[in-house]
């Protein structure tokens, strides 16, 4: 958190180039990530952008745009950013639970090594295999439902929610809770006993030493965490295809109904104007997420 | 272990087997090889069957695109065009859809890994005749006019009746369509796919539509039957895999009638129901790409589909094939496999392209609201 | 005074304790009910008995052996390129660029707003140029799966690069001296060998578990591979998804034992925490 290029913390790097002024070749360090990225993420979302602005005769058009009002895809839009909202939400508050629980053990312990190879399993898991796990499990012909149902207690009396966006909010759990442990675990790792002990030396107690200590230090890592669950739930396809097929209600399965459709609905200029307005609207939490950090830095 | 070779995919390589070698020009055996298979419209343009064959083989690899094993029977198809020729098939994108698969050879054609021949529906088959080459095969004469492109750029392959698959051990016996509406059905009604993008829906919603009195012109009442399923708490919104109907989640699928026979294999007590006031055919096609890395293999493929061995396949899959009606005339279809297929009383009705553009308009625009 | 603080100590560490394992029965019931309910599908015969055939039947397809080790060596070209490009990337940007952090932590996480099937139509182009003049090969997609891990293993990394003091160590090694590859490798590597490790996990298991762009640029990977042998059986595709599963757990597990190392600080950290009563026991 200091500035750089402060006298204190000059180097060797970035000795003055040309006559004596600081010419600094710093940014070429950056070089390589960004000719890499640039080529194998800028290049295909610009390919994407100008395609979106295209329509079935390569002539300039606008009207993909103007399809977005289109009221199902108000719908997808706002379902889906709630719902990756909620599991982005849960996930992180569940998964900094359990990596907390797992960082509180021996380091070396055979428990850590096994959930952290578990949780790098299962953040991948998805698509027609995981729908099926839970439909096999919780499903209307599954075990535990079955069983429930046999002791009275039928929970799909009402609906059958499982099919349903809060029946994806919790499958969605199943791989955001494992990705929190993953990317949340380095940050409890940064957790230094001497400050645990000093918050204590200072009369402090547990809640103390977690709302003034340990709190604004690992919520930055936290918040950065929630951005990148919201990210992954947002642009998930596959499993909420294989549990929800009818009705599109995730944006992703929109745009593959667009670019894959073999009845003719198929829109290839549409399917990408909607993947340009999730790129949007995840820049926009992105932004939000940005200002948020700035406000908590201020606090330390 | 080497890994960079062409030829490692070798597990699939399906042999296509001669099929008439009727219109062969030079008899037989000849050195003549076929130099020019890129633009051969027929067998005779490459200079005979056995020419077709040695220039298959001489390319040694054929590229196909969403054929998955339990389609139909292809299974066995792929094995045996290998088993026959020797040429080592490489099998891509086994869900794909038709469109997935013109996507494919727009934008990889000119690859060595590009499609050789594509399995569309009719809808994507005449909205793509650019990227087709027109070949006849050896058989073209077997096949009625109203289910071929003049030229040859496409050809029907094979197709059935759209049909409701059921589990007898877990719903009662379907005698009409409205019988889903019974309380016995409640979150078991499952469609293959979703109207707005699979063939294979639309036509199950046009199915519908037609048991509810409903004409091909206008797929509202098919709609509207799904939308009165929804509410009565019967149609399951997940998707109907084999692993869900064998599971019990999902047993009632509306389906083609022969892919509804595949799951007789996982669900002894499996029963297929065609409506008789709703006998709604579907037909896929059969194309050559343009840019086919392979086109003589391509060719030999579409020989060995139209053969009497590759439909009879089909046969065994329970689909229709094409020239069905021809070979039963001449007596080389294979009668077990025919006595097989589910029993058809009444009138077949077909959607045509308007038909199909009107119905697909109307549920892209109705579908997602009818079973929110 | 002392005793009453060691029995605060006792009551903190139980408390932990019991927290502890609530918290994993709690995971371990909601994470293994499912993948329970898929073994007991694939183990069940038409009529209900109980079968191995399934699973028996998983070596017998020829394709597989040869998209498993396609889909390791992409896994491994991957990992390697993600680090290399990535962690001194992020150290040069903490100590020299700060203003640039934003930029790419957001160009980071840009593959995960676009849905892989599209972000493989704006593939297509660089695809074909690379497979007309460069190479057909499936380990091509390595190029493109480096993308796809950005945003997992970046926020790893970057917690842990977060975690220490990134400009001290640096001044600290460079004023005894040693070269930037010193610095990188044996000053800041090893300490965030853990947030590393995690960033090699999540590639690798996104690597095993990659089906979209492999599949739409005609790639036959392992989880290409896998959707052919689900279309030929239903016990069999499920058979295959949980070996599949717990393929890269084993895998995964072989690469923490490898991985993981000793470190002092948490040994201090779990005593620490745990109170001088169970620094006693340990």
């Amino acid at each position: 958190m200091t500035v750089a290029g402060s006298p204190a913390v000059t180097t060797n790097v970035g000795r003055p180039f040309l006559g004596g002024r600081r010419f600094s070749l710093d940014w070429v360090g950056a070089v390589p990530y960004l000719v890499y990225v640039g080529l194998f993420l800028i290049l295909p979302s610009v390919i994407i952008g100008i395609g979106a602005l295209l329509d079935a005769n390569n002539a300039f058009t606008l009207d993909n745009f103007r399809n977005l009002s289109r009221s199902y895809v108000v719908k997808a839009t706002i379902d889906t950013t709630v719902l990756s909202a909620i599991t982005a939400f849960l996930g992180a508050v569940f998964g900094a639970l359990l990596a907390y629980a797992i960082v509180t053990g021996s380091p070396n312990g055979i428990l850590r090594r096994l959930t952290i190879s578990a949780s790098g399993v299962l953040a991948q898991f998805g698509g027609v295999t995981l729908a099926f796990a839970f439909i096999a499990s919780i499903g209307p012909a599954g075990f535990v439902y079955l069983f429930a149902q046999a002791h009275g207690f039928d929970f799909y009396k009402q609906d059958l929610w499982l099919f349903e966006i809060p029946g994806l909010d919790l499958v969605y759990l199943y791989f955001q809770i494992p990705l929190m442990v993953l990317v949340f675990l380095p940050a409890l790792d940064g957790i230094k006993p001497q400050w645990r002990e000093a918050a204590e030396s200072l009369g402090g107690n547990t809640w103390h030493y977690w709302r003034h200590v340990a709190g604004p230090l690992l919520f930055p890592a936290f918040l950065g965490s929630v951005l990148l669950l919201f990210a992954n739930a947002f642009s998930a396809y596959a499993t909420a295809n294989a549990l929800i097929n009818q009705g599109q209600p995730v944006l992703a399965q929109q745009i593959a109904g667009a670019l894959s459709s073999e009845v003719g609905a198929y829109e290839p200029g549409f399917a990408k104007a909607i993947a340009i307005e999730m790129i949007i609207i995840v820049t926009l939490v992105t932004v939000l997420y940005t200002l948020l950090q700035r406000r908590t830095a201020r606090w330390l | 272990m080497k890994l960079g070779s062409f030829t490692r995919h070798l597990g699939l390589a399906v042999v296509a087997v001669f099929v008439v070698a009727a219109c062969g020009n030079t008899g037989g055996g000849g050195a003549a090889s076929c130099s020019a298979a890129k633009t051969a419209k027929s067998a005779a343009d490459c200079g005979g069957m056995d020419a077709l064959v040695k220039a298959a083989q001489a390319e040694g690899k054929l590229n196909v695109i969403a054929l998955p094993r339990d389609w139909a029977n292809y299974g066995a198809i792929l094995d045996g065009f290998h088993a026959k020729y020797g040429i080592a098939i490489t099998s891509d994108n086994p869900d794909g859809s038709s469109q997935q698969e013109v996507d494919a050879i727009k934008q990889l054609g000119s690859t060595s890994r590009g499609p050789d021949v594509v399995d569309v529906g009719m809808a994507v088959a005449l909205a793509n005749t650019n990227l087709f080459a027109p070949y006849k095969v050896a058989t073209w004469g077997d096949v009625l006019d109203s289910q071929k492109e003049p030229t040859g750029l496409w050809i029907q392959d094979y197709g059935g009746f759209m049909s409701i698959g059921y589990d007898s051990s877990k719903v009662p016996e379907i005698k009409s369509i409205d019988d889903l509406f019974g309380s016995q059905f409640k979150g078991k009604v499952a469609l293959n796919g979703n109207p707005k993008q699979a063939n294979a829906a639309l036509n199950g919603v046009m199915m519908a539509n037609l048991a509810e009195g409903g004409s091909l012109d206008d797929v509202s009442k098919g709609v509207d039957f799904f939308k009165r399923l929804k509410v009565a708490g019967n149609f399951s919104k997940t998707q109907a895999t084999t692993a869900t109907v064998k599971n019990g989640t999902t047993p009632v699928v509306f389906d083609w009638d022969y892919l509804s026979a595949g799951h007789g294999k996982d669900v002894p007590t499996w029963k297929v129901f065609v409506p008789s006031n709703a006998i709604l055919g579907g037909y896929y096609a059969q194309a050559v790409s343009k840019d086919a890395p392979h086109p003589a293999a391509a060719r030999l493929w579409e020989e060995y589909l139209y053969s009497d061995e590759g439909q009879n396949l089909w046969l065994k899959g329970l689909a229709r094939p094409v020239r069905q009606k021809a070979m039963t005339d001449k007596g080389t279809v294979d009668s077990v496999a025919a006595g097989k297929l589910p029993p058809v009383n009444g009138t077949p009705q077909f959607m045509s392209d308007a038909q199909s553009t009107a119905a697909k308009n109307y549920v892209v625009a109705h579908w997602d609201a009818a079973i929110a | 005074m002392a005793v009453a603080a060691r029995s605060i100590q006792r009551t903190r560490w139980i408390k932990l304790q019991v927290f502890r394992y609530v918290v994993f029965l709690l995971a371990a019931i909601f994470f293994l009910v499912p993948l329970g309910a898929m073994v007991e599908f694939s183990t069940r015969a038409n009529d209900g008995s109980r079968t191995l055939d399934y699973w028996m039947a998983i070596p017998s397809y020829p394709d597989l052996t040869g998209a498993i080790v396609a889909s390791l060596q992409l896994a491994v070209i991957t990992s390697i390129v993600m680090l290399v490009l990535l962690v001194p990337t992020m150290v040069w940007v903490r100590l020299k660029l700060p203003r640039l952090t934003r930029i790419i932590e957001f160009m980071s996480l840009l593959p995960l707003t676009i849905p892989a099937i599209v972000l493989v139509v704006g593939l297509f182009p660089m695809y074909i140029w690379l497979n007309n003049n460069l190479s057909d090969s499936i380990l091509t997609l390595s190029l493109a799966y480096v993308v796809l891990v950005l945003p997992y293993c970046y926020r790893a990394i970057d917690a842990g690069l977060g975690a220490i003091d990134v400009k001290t160590l640096t001044e600290a090694a460079r004023s005894l001296g040693a070269s930037w590859f010193t610095v990188m490798w044996r000053v800041i590597v090893p300490n965030i060998s853990n947030a590393i490790l995690n960033a090699t996990l999540l590639s690798v298991a996104l690597v095993l578990g990659e089906y979209t762009i492999a599949n739409n640029l005609l790639y036959n990977n392992l989880q290409v591979e896998l959707v052919h042998l689900a279309r030929d059986n239903a016990g069999v595709s499920i058979a295959v998804a949980v070996a599949a599963l717990l393929f890269a757990f084993a895998l995964l597990v072989v690469l923490a034992f490898v991985g993981g190392r000793p470190r002092r600080v948490h040994k201090e950290l779990a005593t620490n925490l745990a109170g001088p009563l169970a620094a006693s026991q340990t």
